[in-house]
């Protein structure tokens, strides 16, 4: 009995110091969330912003671009089952442009995520890679940082050049690949020619869903029946 | 088992390097070393982890029981995984997104835990943080050395990307030797093609230094696979 009674004892005292280098840890954790939960979440609203600049034009919208955002499903045309963030550009309340984040779900290693900026008239203001998994030294020439190719897209919209000329060069089409990385060039021209399908099927609907409320998918401009 | 300061520093920097000889701590090595400033990011991450584990792990030495000082380090080093990983988010967010999961993973370097408990445990806080501090040295020096020699090779740059550890006024550093690059270099065959060339160069050494006085056996070498 008494070696039983020794035994809980020692359990006890060993649990008790876990227990204790437990909170130890929670607080310094804890502490050092408080110390820097602020300056994290400017950090990331100073990139969201700086990105968002990124594919919009340098000056023409007053708002906070960054807080007017809905979110959107479309599997098919923006690559991804899951719901997509649109950022929405205002000038004095009217519709400037809309900054899209669709996946592109054909790259060559995983998924590339791009951030797609379209202007109301439906022509591309600036593309960027957000995030991939690209080759080092061949596909990720998408990257701003190391090829200019991505801003190629600037300027073009749908119907010019015509849809079926939305390819790259190998495909027939009138953007560049870059060589050894076709499979790359490729993804990122239909996810960015999908994302401007979405936003001309979706237009009206897009500008003129609440801040923060997902687009129901039935929200079209209308035009069913058009097609 | 007592040890002198400089013993510490030699065996952290050099004889038991935790990169080139007890190879812990691989896969954010050979992950991380594509750029000088990565592997010098991951480095200092690591070094401050190690520091402040092994001066917790020292003084609490005393009471905590050996039953349970696995479970206590591994509380101990991911609290201040966690806390590193935190201030780097705050302070160097541009590194801390380049340097992306490697940072949480430090939790994993088997270099941390075994230093807690090869070293840490049986040592007073002094020495212990001086082993700390000496080990990540010694890691941070082959990240640096690896990924300069990458990025060097297979970019044709050094200091690229300067500016999201030290700020702006670091772009000066930035140079460009050449506009492209040998590719193998920054992929994962290249780093384990770099450390290799690194073990092998630092035996070199080793038998090169250990022959002049006794020119007979190379019995010190280390071997390169041996494991702590």
């Amino acid at each position: 009995m008494a070696m039983r009674a020794e035994i809980t004892r020692s359990m006890l005292r060993a649990a008790g110091i876990l227990a204790g280098f437990a909170v130890f840890g929670a607080l310094l954790v804890a502490l050092t969330w408080e110390s820097t939960a602020e300056r994290i979440a400017e950090n990331e609203r100073a990139f969201l912003l700086r990105s968002l600049a990124d594919v919009l034009p340098d000056s023409g919208y007053d708002n906070a671009v960054h807080e007017d955002v809905i979110t959107v499903r479309d599997a098919d045309l923006l690559g991804t089952p899951a719901p997509v963030s649109v950022y929405r550009a205002r000038l004095r309340n009217k519709p400037v442009a809309v900054v899209m984040t669709p996946v592109a779900p054909g790259g060559y290693s995983g998924p590339i995520r791009l951030l797609v900026g379209v202007l109301a008239d439906g022509t591309v203001s600036g593309v960027r890679v957000v995030a991939h998994r690209e080759t080092p030294g061949l596909g990720d020439k998408i990257e701003i940082e190391r090829d200019d190719w991505i801003r190629g897209f600037e300027g073009r919209r749908l119907g010019q050049p015509p849809r079926e000329l939305w390819a790259v060069q190998r495909d027939e089409g009138v953007f560049d690949q870059f060589t050894g990385a076709t499979i790359t060039a490729r993804a990122v021209v239909s996810a960015v020619r999908d994302a401007l399908l979405y936003f001309e099927a979706h237009r009206d609907a897009l500008f003129a869903a609440p801040a923060g409320t997902e687009l129901a998918p039935s929200a079209r401009n209308g035009d069913e029946d058009q097609k | 088992m007592s040890v002198t300061p400089a013993e510490v520093v030699r065996t952290g920097l050099w004889t038991n390097n935790a990169g080139l000889v007890q190879l812990l701590g691989l896969c954010p090595l050979l992950a991380v070393s594509t750029s000088l400033v990565n592997g010098l990011g991951l480095g200092i991450a690591t070094t401050l982890v190690l520091l402040a584990s092994n001066l917790t792990v020292s003084m609490i030495r005393e009471f905590v029981r050996p039953e349970i000082r696995i479970p206590v380090f591994v509380m101990v080093i991911a609290s201040f995984v966690t806390a590193v990983e935190l201030a780097m988010n705050a302070w160097f967010h541009e590194l801390y997104r380049v340097l992306g999961i490697f940072i949480p993973l430090i939790v994993t370097n088997c270099a941390i835990i075994g230093r807690a408990e090869a070293f840490a445990s049986r040592q007073p806080p002094g020495l212990a943080a001086l082993d700390g501090v000496a080990m990540g040295a010694g890691f941070t020096a082959v990240l640096v050395t690896l990924g300069a020699a990458r990025e060097l090779l297979g970019q044709g740059t050094l200091f690229a990307g300067a500016h999201m550890m030290f700020g702006d006024g670091a772009r000066v550093l930035e140079m460009r030797f050449a506009d492209t690059g040998f590719l193998l270099a920054l992929l994962p065959p290249g780093a384990f093609i770099g450390l290799g060339l690194m073990v092998a160069a630092k035996n070199l050494i080793d038998a090169r230094l250990a022959r002049p006085p006794t020119p007979a056996p190379a019995a010190s070498v280390p071997a390169a696979g041996e494991l702590a």
